[in-house]
């Protein structure tokens, strides 16, 4: 929109893959029996006290240490205040004035190629709420509490995100990061990894931010950039017919595309923030960091560059295969399988491969088509076995049956003929029946080369090699 | 009716070794001594007749059979707030009216390990919200050394039972003085250790910060005796510490010449009754005749300990009662119209006056614009007298002073003016914000009323306060005299 700026800062919430919850025993499998997974800590019993999951922590750090961000040697715990059915205790253990992680940032590319650092202000750890049910209860709201207690590390992020689309760039590199560092399964179906999204316009050049509206609660990448594009759109037509954005929490409607007002600031609660005084600070000495810090695998940003460097790939490919550990793992055993070949094998894995995973709603985990398998077709592919485009007809069939490349090859007679005697008697063939277009063609009309070779190509059932064919059509075109 | 009674938790779990007397009878003496005393006392909320028989019958044949421990079949009582599994947990609260605990407090499933058995929960001020024992929804407890008068709070019910001798001891909690006040106002001696020594699991929390689990008895013989059971580290609760926990009764007979004593300068003001402060000076000679060597030692701060108090406390408690919203637990409103009804009926009618008034404190001290100046500024002096504290300990050994200003009031004499109410803890209170152990044993008489003698000790020090409360007690019998008609 001309004349108006962006501003965005997210605040994404990504569940601990921890096995047990944050404060107390009960397990965190998601999906459960309503309330099976509620101890006595969980609803917030009489008399019962939290203990902290030091597995919680380590995760909390390995996150701090991947953003570059500083990991605080001393945090606190506060108890966030307020009455909701789906909140046992009545407050929320979280951290405020002294989070575990500060001060961090995550680069992200943007659509022109180039790249931006956005910074993370800050990353705590606090536990979720419940949930309320109310699907076949007329007239009443069940309480699930199974949630209640799962350890999220929420992640609140600089307002430096210029659009939706860099919103939506930074949260795929965290979604990316966190499943890097196995820290949460990313599942944003089942809320996982979710955001609240902060948005506010400003005139382009102005410094002042503009006031914002807090969109809650959004679990898809697409939800994030449509509710930022309409909250955007309708904050500027807002100020643009002499109206003022109030600050307010809004909810996105996804079936109507539309945010629409939650509760206002004055209708907001006054959280009472003060420190758990059941929970001792969580005291963290450089050791233990380092110690964490020897477990942290290769990130995103070094794998892709170092993919870049030993594969010869564009930073674009470099990118897209380091998108998940799983992604660049097959790729590379795809690499080493082919015995090389990096290029075509980045192509292959990119294009058909994640088009047929796609199709049928899968991913690169799903162990779908082993990468020796790929492997074995790429090195036909490169020895000249098969051509570029009947390679693609061997990949269906060992997608439908898996079978290896071989076996199709063999099978469906797919071998490619390099044998020039071979092609020089089809294309004498070809010539012999259409004397017309030959004189056509010696005439002048150069078009027709391609006439030639659809007919060669045709007559051989696509298997002749195509280098050869130009070379050797081109020969007997000019001389005869 | 028998004898058995006017013995010490030591006396019975020695009579009981030796097979003098069975558990059975003991239970059977206690039980029938609660029942003739609840009507005048009101002393218990709940009594578990027959798990506590059934438990003596159990804990005889352990003893005859050689495998008892340490407390088997001895009786005890546990203040109401403290989690018992099966059994009504109330707190002293229409809110819990309804609540039986599913879980056994840390407290109480080590005291059963010892083999002490349960013979009911004690009344108790509202959430131990209290001085008097007068904000109980089972209505107020009475002195027994004068039943129109209070024992003091918030363990009023543990301690009238241990002074008419209807249980050798119970357990207490001490949040700004819950054990020690109303130990001093019934004659008898109570024990609040070292914040973090005794696990707050299954202890229904009032300040987190603050609340200290406890034992009250005839003698710092017997709290050295229970608390040896009940302290220790618990992983369930992350507050409680991790270190050893010393032979507490080995420790009583050190001698005590050249033991440093510290009169609190502050403690001496002139809030303290006359006739009570010459008890307390009465107590010092005594000490100088066993040796120990008395300065006195000021503490700036300590004044502030009330207000400190009363910003801290009110804040922590505030949040900690945010559970009780009729929604999983306790006491829910007729028919809610909508979730605010729903909250506001069940609080409004669940809770009673005083934790109103405290939930209200907190609230408003935690609130936003209000923060800094209440809550933050409060933890800061807290600090300060904690220092104060840390560098009074560097000069002597233990500190001494007395335990309240005056004996035990009438009911109803300062239910009016809750500020007049909340000063009887100005003695108290300095030993919670500093988290140190803390005993009161009964030092004399004024107007036939028991007055107490506190001792302060370092943190983790509780064998050497029960060390130099136990010399006290071995030259005098204040701590044996028993009320009259509970004889």
């Amino acid at each position: 929109m001309s004349g108006w700026e962006t501003v965005i800062g997210l605040e994404i919430h990504a569940q601990l893959a921890t096995r047990s919850k944050i404060f107390s025993g009960s397990a965190t499998r998601y999906g459960a029996e309503p309330n099976s997974q509620a101890s006595l800590v969980d609803l917030g019993y009489p008399g019962v006290l939290p203990v902290l999951n030091a597995e919680a922590v380590r995760m909390a750090v390995k996150l701090g240490l991947a953003l570059n961000a500083r990991v605080a040697s001393h945090s606190v715990f506060a108890r966030k205040n307020y009455f909701y059915p789906d909140l046992p205790k009545g407050y929320q253990i979280s951290q405020y004035e002294l989070p575990i992680v500060a001060a961090g940032s995550l680069e992200i590319v943007l659509e022109d190629g180039g790249t931006k650092r956005i910074g993370v202000t800050r990353a705590h750890l606090e536990e979720d709420a419940g949930k309320s049910l109310h699907e076949g209860l007329p007239g009443v709201t069940g309480i699930d509490l199974n949630r209640a207690g799962t350890p999220l590390v929420e992640i609140v992020s600089e307002p430096e995100l210029r659009s939706a689309k860099e919103a939506v760039a930074y949260m795929k590199k965290m979604h990316t990061l966190v499943r890097y560092l196995e820290i949460c399964d990313g599942n944003m179906q089942e809320g996982s990894f979710r955001c609240d999204a902060n948005v506010s316009v400003r005139r382009t050049g102005t410094q002042k931010f503009g006031t914002r509206a807090e969109i809650k609660n959004l679990n898809s990448f697409r939800f994030v950039e449509r509710a930022i594009n309409f909250e955007v759109q309708r904050q500027i037509e807002l100020l643009e017919s002499g109206g003022q954005v109030v600050q307010e929490t809004r909810l996105y409607d996804p079936d109507k595309g539309e945010t629409r007002s939650m509760r206002s600031k004055e209708e907001a609660n006054d959280y009472r923030y003060f420190p758990d005084p059941d929970l001792l600070p969580v005291e963290l000495s450089p050791q233990f960091i380092e110690a964490v810090r020897a477990t942290l695998p290769e990130l995103p940003d070094q794998k892709a560059a170092r993919l870049s460097a030993q594969y010869g790939l564009s930073a674009y490919d470099a990118g897209v295969l380091s998108a998940s550990r799983e992604l660049a793992a097959y790729y590379e055993e795809v690499v080493r399988e082919a015995g090389g070949e990096p290029k075509l094998a980045a192509n292959w894995v990119m294009g058909e491969l994640a088009a047929a995973l796609n199709k049928e709603n899968l991913d690169i985990t799903s162990g779908r088509l082993p990468a020796a398998q790929l492997a074995g077709l790429l090195k036909r592919v490169a020895d000249q076995t098969v051509s570029g485009k009947l390679a693609k007809e061997v990949f269906e069939v060992m997608w439908a049956d898996g079978a290896s490349a071989d076996a199709v090859i063999e099978a469906k007679g797919l071998r490619q003929i390099t044998d020039s005697g071979a092609i020089e008697r089809v294309i004498e063939e070809v010539l012999a029946k259409n004397p017309g277009q030959l004189a056509d063609y010696r005439a002048g009309k150069d078009k027709l080369f391609g006439f030639f070779v659809g007919q060669v190509m045709k007559a051989t059932g696509g298997k002749a090699n195509p280098g050869q064919l130009n070379e050797l059509l081109k020969k007997k075109l000019g001389g005869g | 009716m028998s004898e058995l009674h006017r013995n010490s938790v030591t006396a019975v779990a020695a009579g009981l070794r030796a097979r003098r007397f069975s558990s059975v009878e003991l239970v059977r003496e206690c039980l029938a001594r609660i029942d003739r005393y609840q009507g005048a006392l009101n002393a218990f909320i709940s009594v578990t007749r027959e798990q506590a028989l059934r438990e003596a019958e159990e804990a005889d044949q352990a003893l005859a059979a050689g495998t008892a421990g340490p407390l088997t079949g001895v009786p005890l009582a546990h203040k109401d707030i403290f989690c018992t599994r099966g059994v009504r947990t109330s707190c002293g609260s229409r809110m819990l009216d309804n609540f039986v605990a599913p879980y056994d407090a840390t407290v109480v499933r080590k005291l059963r390990a010892a083999g002490a058995i349960m013979v009911g929960k004690t009344n108790m001020d509202e959430f131990a919200m209290g001085s008097s024992n007068e904000t109980s929804y089972y209505g107020p407890v009475r002195n027994p050394w004068n039943t129109a008068l209070v024992p003091g709070g918030s363990s009023g019910g543990s301690a009238a039972a241990v002074a008419a001798r209807l249980v050798p001891a119970a357990t207490a909690t001490d949040t700004g003085g819950s054990i020690r006040q109303p130990a001093a106002l019934c004659g008898i001696t109570g024990m609040k250790p070292t914040y973090g020594r005794v696990s707050r699991y299954g202890m229904i929390a009032f300040a987190s910060s603050l609340d200290q689990g406890g034992v009250l008895a005839e003698s710092a013989a017997d709290a050295a005796l229970l608390l040896r059971e009940m302290a220790g580290f618990d992983a369930a609760d992350s507050t409680s510490v991790d270190r050893p926990v010393p032979d507490y009764v080995a420790a009583l007979e050190q001698p005590l010449a050249g033991v440093k004593v510290g009169l609190l300068k502050e403690f001496f003001d002139k809030g303290l009754e006359p006739e009570n402060e010459q008890r307390i000076r009465e107590a010092l000679r005594i000490y100088e005749r066993l040796g120990a060597r008395l300065t006195e030692v000021s503490l700036p701060y300590l004044p502030l300990s009330v207000p400190v108090y009363y910003v801290v406390a009110p804040a922590e408690c505030s949040s900690n009662l945010a559970r009780y919203d009729g929604v999983r637990f306790g006491h829910r409103c007729e028919n809610p119209r909508d979730l605010q009804d729903l909250y506001r009926r069940s609080r409004g009618e669940g809770f009673g006056a005083e934790v109103k008034r405290r939930i209200m404190t907190g609230t408003y001290v935690l609130s936003a614009g209000y923060y800094d100046a209440y809550y933050l500024k409060a933890q800061r002096v807290r600090q300060l007298i904690n220092a104060d504290f840390i560098r009074a300990f560097q000069g002597v050994d233990v500190l001494i002073g007395p335990t309240t200003p005056t004996p035990a009031f009438e009911l109803g004499a300062k239910t009016a003016d809750p500020i007049t109410m909340y000063l009887n803890d100005i003695y108290t209170i300095g030993a919670n914000l500093a988290g140190l152990p803390a005993i009161s044993v009964p030092c004399g008489f004024v107007r036939d009323l028991p007055v107490g003698l506190q001792v302060v000790g370092p943190h983790f020090s509780e064998a050497r306060v029960l060390q130099v409360a136990h010399a006290f007690q071995r030259e005098t019998d204040w701590h044996r005299r028993m009320p009259q008609g509970y004889a």
